[in-house]
């Protein structure tokens, strides 16, 4: 019974370490080849440990493509989504969860039913009507929309809400407090984690979409690093090496943000699956 | 929406007016563009490889990670990892793995004594390549299991201990009935979200070698930006959007036969 154990014991530390190793080569293959010379890339048999830390990639990723503007754009456009995200979404799971109004039951129902709208189903018209608006190849497309909620978020917060006592907000009302006093006075002190975890998804989101500065931004200039590392692909000649710096560079501050926040990454994910 | 639906309905270039044409658009895209069907083909190819073998590594590394063993936390970290890259990003990394003479993927087969793959520069291996890169990204569906996992209460599980059951027992008449819910809930995601393929052929293959991984949404951000036919873009949104319910529908109808609700019992 107990060498049973142990057996099953060392079986799933296997199992785990394939898995671990699985998952963080390829990351391993990223930074190794950012931190080679093209010539040594092309050599074979493959030189899988580099003898020597070449940084030229990383110099070369800021003065092949404007990669600094890039950084700044992103920088702009995520934390203009973050205050969006946090106003709108707050606002609108304190509406639907604690004013009573006609068609509430409606509105909520409809906010969580674009949850099951695929996002690529919305672009084309999307893009038409920022068009319409003349507002192509600007921000505004990547930001505005934050400000009008999320249906995820909204849900997230919702149900957060529901665990807060009304006599909190009853006890402000009647020391004669508007709403908006309400929220930022009363709930938004308490919803402090589950806010955290709007802007660190948030954050994710919106440094990680493709699709929108894709189709919103014509002007390399204007390039969030999404796109702007395509810059680096071409067909006659791919700069490997400084192709890699520059993934790196981009995944960089997603990886330092996880370690600082991770329990509410797992707050947030588990969510919608488990309270759901 | 009203507009996207107008459109749908409209042979529009972007530069002149709109024309009316009705329904023409989507009996055109079925009937004169072969590619059409072809991406939804790929989409629904790629979808059913990737999803359930998703499910199934998931939901096994948060059974390992459930289980009693020293160091959950530093595995679950690094397993979370690959989530946490942008597909931008692990696309180009992939895509630099996937190299046939460069790649660590194939280096590593030679190792093994196997020959080199043609991974996504050949027809039949494209769609597989992309599952296998969609696999790796496995944090999310996995967090979201061992939350389920932990949510089962000990008593059911000891229970069958007493019983004399083995971990097998344990496995198909509690952990699975009760995880039921959860793992609808990362199905229908998952498929919804593979569905949704993009990026990762954009970046890759560029729906290539022979448009063997043109994904749906591709070919409709192909029509739209690059051949500049708004309206056939527009009607092929919809189909994909009513395509994506049904499935959903599907889904969730015979989801009923196995899942199980705790709240049901009454």
């Amino acid at each position: 019974m107990r060498s049973r154990r142990i057996g099953a014991a060392i079986g799933i530390y296997l199992l785990l370490v394939v898995g671990a190793i699985i998952c963080l080569v390829p990351l391993f293959w990223l930074i190794r080849s950012s931190l080679m010379s093209t010539e040594n890339m092309f050599k074979l048999p493959l030189i899988l440990f580099p003898r020597e830390f070449r940084l030229q990639n990383y110099v070369d990723v800021f003065t092949m493509v404007p990669f600094a503007r890039f950084y700044a754009n992103t920088v702009f456009v995520v934390t203009f989504n973050i205050i969006g995200a946090l106003i709108s979404n707050l606002m609108i799971a304190y509406g639907l969860a604690r004013i009573e109004f006609k068609g509430r039951k409606l509105m909520f129902s409809l906010s969580i039913g674009t949850l099951m709208l695929p996002a690529n189903v919305q672009l084309i018209p999307l893009f038409l009507e920022w068009n319409w608006f003349g507002k192509v190849n600007t921000f505004l497309p990547l930001t505005v929309p934050a400000f009008f909620g999320n249906a995820f978020f909204i849900f997230m917060l919702y149900q957060f809400l529901r665990t807060i006592p009304r006599d909190f907000d009853e006890a402000a009302f009647m020391d004669g407090a508007s709403y908006p006093v309400i929220i930022a006075r009363v709930i938004f002190p308490l919803m402090k984690p589950a806010m955290a975890v709007v802007a660190i998804f948030q954050f994710m989101f919106t440094w990680n979409d493709f699709m929108s500065p894709l189709l919103f931004l014509n002007d390399t200039n204007k390039y969030t690093l999404a796109i702007g590392i395509r810059t680096f692909i071409s067909t006659f000649y791919t700069p490997w090496g400084v192709l890699m710096a520059a993934a790196t560079l981009t995944i960089l501050p997603l990886i330092v943000l996880f370690f600082i926040a991770q329990r509410y990454f797992v707050s947030g994910l588990t969510i919608g699956g488990i309270k759901g | 929406m009203g507009l996207s639906l107008y459109t749908s309905m409209t042979q529009w270039d972007m530069l002149s007016k709109a024309q009316f044409v009705g329904f023409q658009n989507y009996i055109r895209i079925f009937t004169e563009d072969k590619l059409f069907l072809k991406s939804i083909q790929n989409t629904l190819y790629f979808t059913f490889l990737s999803v359930p073998l998703q499910m199934i590594i998931a939901l096994g590394g948060a059974l390992l990670l459930n289980s009693q063993v020293k160091g959950k936390g530093v595995f679950r970290t690094i397993f979370y990892l690959p989530s946490l890259i942008p597909i931008v990003v692990s696309s180009v990394m992939w895509l630099w793995l996937f190299n046939y003479q460069y790649g660590l993927i194939n280096y590593f087969l030679n190792l093994l004594g196997a020959s080199r793959v043609k991974w996504i520069d050949s027809t039949k291996m494209v769609i597989p390549s992309l599952a296998i890169m969609n696999i790796w990204n496995i944090g999310n569906v996995m967090v979201i299991f061992l939350a389920g996992l932990q949510g089962i209460p000990t008593d059911l599980l000891e229970a069958v201990d007493i019983d004399g059951g083995r971990y097998w027992h344990k496995f198909r008449f509690v952990i699975l009935p009760l995880l039921s819910p959860v793992i609808l809930y990362n199905m229908i995601v998952n498929v919804i979200k593979c569905l949704q393929l993009f990026v990762e052929p954009y970046i890759m293959t560029n729906g290539g070698p022979v448009n063997s991984s043109l994904s749906f949404v591709l070919h409709i951000y192909n029509n739209a930006f690059k051949y500049g036919k708004m309206g056939i873009a527009n009607a092929m949104s919809w189909v994909l959007f009513i395509l994506t319910m049904i499935i959903s529908l599907i889904i969730f109808k015979t989801s009923n036969q196995w899942t199980f609700y705790e709240g049901d019992k009454q």
